[in-house]
């Protein structure tokens, strides 16, 4: 978790940078590459390396034989020697194929593609509605300091900001759970067209999204309101206003552009900790997302699963961040003469 | 002697800084809730009783709201969630407490080497700060402490492995912006070699911001350990806050409504996570010159 008042910083200039966009585009791609790759690498060493046995861990509650559980142990390759195992895991990688979950007797990727588009559904609304919130309140919160709307709104955000997130969902399914479905995503009797059951997501939908905006928006809300502080004495802003421009006018074409930078890479920046948030959710509500595989994978101590996962979710949030650096190089002139 | 005369500088120093966060109201605020949490937490096998938390022991009946002897109701298996609260306390703060200080341990010995050695250590160092910065920590602590065995070493572990690249960052910055000062350079023209400079220049001048960012990263662990602890990953013997939460969510208390059960240790993370807070930007503000004017 970052702290909630951290400013992303900007790309700090090297002095060999000199060449520019191709330079700073190459270093950038190099870099997450070399990521990934540690992250693959990674994910394979903790669960094989680490203390604990994925069979033992498995079989540990069982009655098993020696017998089944070399048996097991050879079906998942696992009494071959370490380089044998990393061979063929890459093998299997550069395949889409993440091997087969302990648990669920199914291949990891099929568990996980089934799961993507719930948390997708789930984490893409709720930081939609957490950007535009945050943004929207920062921005009126920062035009006026010390009012008692920025007192209200920032006071308020950071108490919902320090409170744990599943503890939120916890409350919210207690107060609210009689209005909305606290389990899953779909009953499984509503009529099969298409308008029913979108309708039924979106009831399944609310809860578990609210609680996802009610912990998020704060940073969105911090960062806007302190990087407006700053522009707020800013040479171009009395210019605007000798030109007779309407105070809210001043605010929303001159101060909220440039104001706006430093949130565009929150978003991406932030996704790490969405991830976190998306866990708890998601096990509280039962979303049948990827939160809610990965809490089931902990708790079964399924290996392969959790080492499928880790490297998805690392892998997205490498992307997203790669992703985000880029677009702020194409839209802040100041990153690219750096 | 000279450093005599150095120590008396920055007691008279510290009595500035106290002298100036007497002037905060929050900062003072969060100082004393913390002091009468703490009380608590190292009072409780004084002013309370261990065998009830085992199940065996437990006299109350099951989810039973507060009156009858328990002030704050009864859990699932009959305990005293007053009980519960107060020796979670003892494990909420003690992993947070020590998950910070390995991962702020950490983040300045990273974040100073990086800073005072430049060049190629800088640029491994940095590579793997950005890395650990970027990574869903909350994921990778989770996978960690299930692959360690399980228990209390093992998520102040992963909390303190997956914590530390914000202060190794902080450091860095701050290290540099030291280092270009006069008084280094004579440091240096004078002989010093790398320790002395890093021990008795560097480290001092850095101290007390890393101190300040340690009392906000308290704030962090200890949700992260209750988040943990929610997950089923704390250790089962002995009640957090996280893991009554938990326990409360398994056994059907938020469908049962038992907001006896469910209010107390969100409220008290709650509490405690924003005291520390408080504590940590008023000491930030007295700190850091930059932020004064604000």
């Amino acid at each position: 978790m970052t702290s909630p008042a951290a400013t992303p910083a900007l790309a700090e200039p090297s002095p060999s940078a000199r060449s520019g966009g191709a330079r700073y585009v190459l270093g950038k791609v190099g870099g997450a590459v070399v990521s990934l790759f540690v992250i693959v690498v990674l994910s394979f060493f903790l669960i094989r390396v680490l203390p604990g046995d994925p069979i033992r861990l498995l079989t540990r509650n069982t009655s098993l034989g020696a017998a089944q559980v070399a048996e097991l142990r050879h079906q998942f390759g696992l009494d071959k020697p370490l380089p044998a195992q990393f061979v063929d895991y890459m093998v299997g990688l550069a395949h889409g194929d993440l091997g087969v979950s302990l648990r669920f007797g199914q291949p990891v990727s099929q568990l996980i593609l089934r799961a993507l588009w719930p948390t997708v559904l789930l984490v893409g609304v709720a930081t939609l509605i957490s950007i535009l919130l945050g943004l929207w309140q920062g921005t009126r919160a920062g035009w006026r300091r010390g009012s008692g709307f920025d007192r209200f709104s920032t006071g308020f955000a950071l108490t919902l900001w320090s409170a744990p997130t599943f503890w939120l969902g916890m409350i919210l399914l207690a107060l609210a759970g009689s209005w909305f479905p606290t389990q899953g995503i779909l009953d499984p009797d509503t009529p099969p067209e298409f308008l029913p059951q979108a309708l039924d997501v979106l009831h399944h939908l609310v809860l578990p999204c609210l609680t996802l905006v009610a912990v998020l928006y704060a940073q969105y809300l911090l960062v806007m309101r302190s990087s407006l502080l700053e522009e707020m004495n800013a040479d171009y802003l009395t210019t605007a206003r000798a030109k007779g421009l309407r105070d809210d006018l001043v605010r929303d074409r001159h101060a909220v552009p440039n104001a706006l930078l430093p949130t565009v890479t929150l978003v991406f920046i932030q996704l790490g900790f969405v991830v976190g948030g998306a866990v708890t959710v998601e096990t509280v509500y039962s979303w049948p997302g990827l939160g809610l595989l990965l809490y089931q994978a902990l708790s079964d101590h399924d290996g392969t699963l959790l080492q499928g996962l880790l490297l998805v979710l690392a892998g997205a949030v490498l992307v997203m961040n790669l992703i985000g650096d880029l677009l702020l190089h194409v839209i802040d002139p100041r990153v690219r003469a750096a | 002697m000279t450093s005599s005369i150095a120590w008396q500088r920055r007691r008279a120093a510290a009595g500035r800084v106290w002298a100036q966060f007497r002037t905060d109201r929050g900062g003072l605020i969060g100082l004393a809730v913390l002091a009468v949490i703490v009380l608590l937490a190292v009072l409780a096998p004084l002013i309370s009783d261990r065998s009830g938390l085992d199940v065996t022991h437990a006299t109350g009946g099951i989810l039973q709201p507060p009156g009858n002897g328990f002030l704050l109701g009864t859990d699932e298996s009959g305990r005293s969630v007053l009980l519960l609260l107060l020796w979670g306390s003892r494990i909420s703060l003690l992993v947070g407490l020590a998950a910070t200080l390995l991962s702020v341990g950490v983040g300045t010995i990273v974040g100073v080497l990086m800073a005072h050695f430049g060049g190629w250590a800088q640029a491994v160092l940095m590579r793997v700060t950005d890395f650990f910065l970027v990574l869903p920590s909350l994921v990778l602590a989770a996978v960690l402490s299930t692959v360690l065995t399980p228990g209390i070493g093992s998520i102040i572990v992963a909390i303190g492995a997956t914590a530390w690249p914000t202060t190794a960052r902080l450091v860095r910055s701050q290290t540099l912006a030291v280092e270009s000062r006069p008084y280094i350079e004579r440091s240096w023209a004078l002989g010093a070699g790398h320790w002395h400079v890093i021990g008795k220049h560097v480290l001092p001048a850095v101290a007390p911001l890393v101190f300040a960012n340690t009392t906000l990263n308290v704030a962090n662990s200890i949700i992260t350990e209750s988040t943990l602890s929610f997950l089923g990953l704390g250790d089962p013997n002995s009640p957090s806050w996280g893991s009554m939460l938990h326990n409360a969510l398994q056994t059907g208390a938020v469908t049962a409504r038992a907001w006896w059960y469910l209010l107390p240790p969100g409220v008290a993370i709650g509490v405690v996570v924003l005291a520390f807070m408080m504590c940590g930007r008023a000491l930030e503000a007295v700190l850091n010159p930059r932020l004064r004017e604000r």
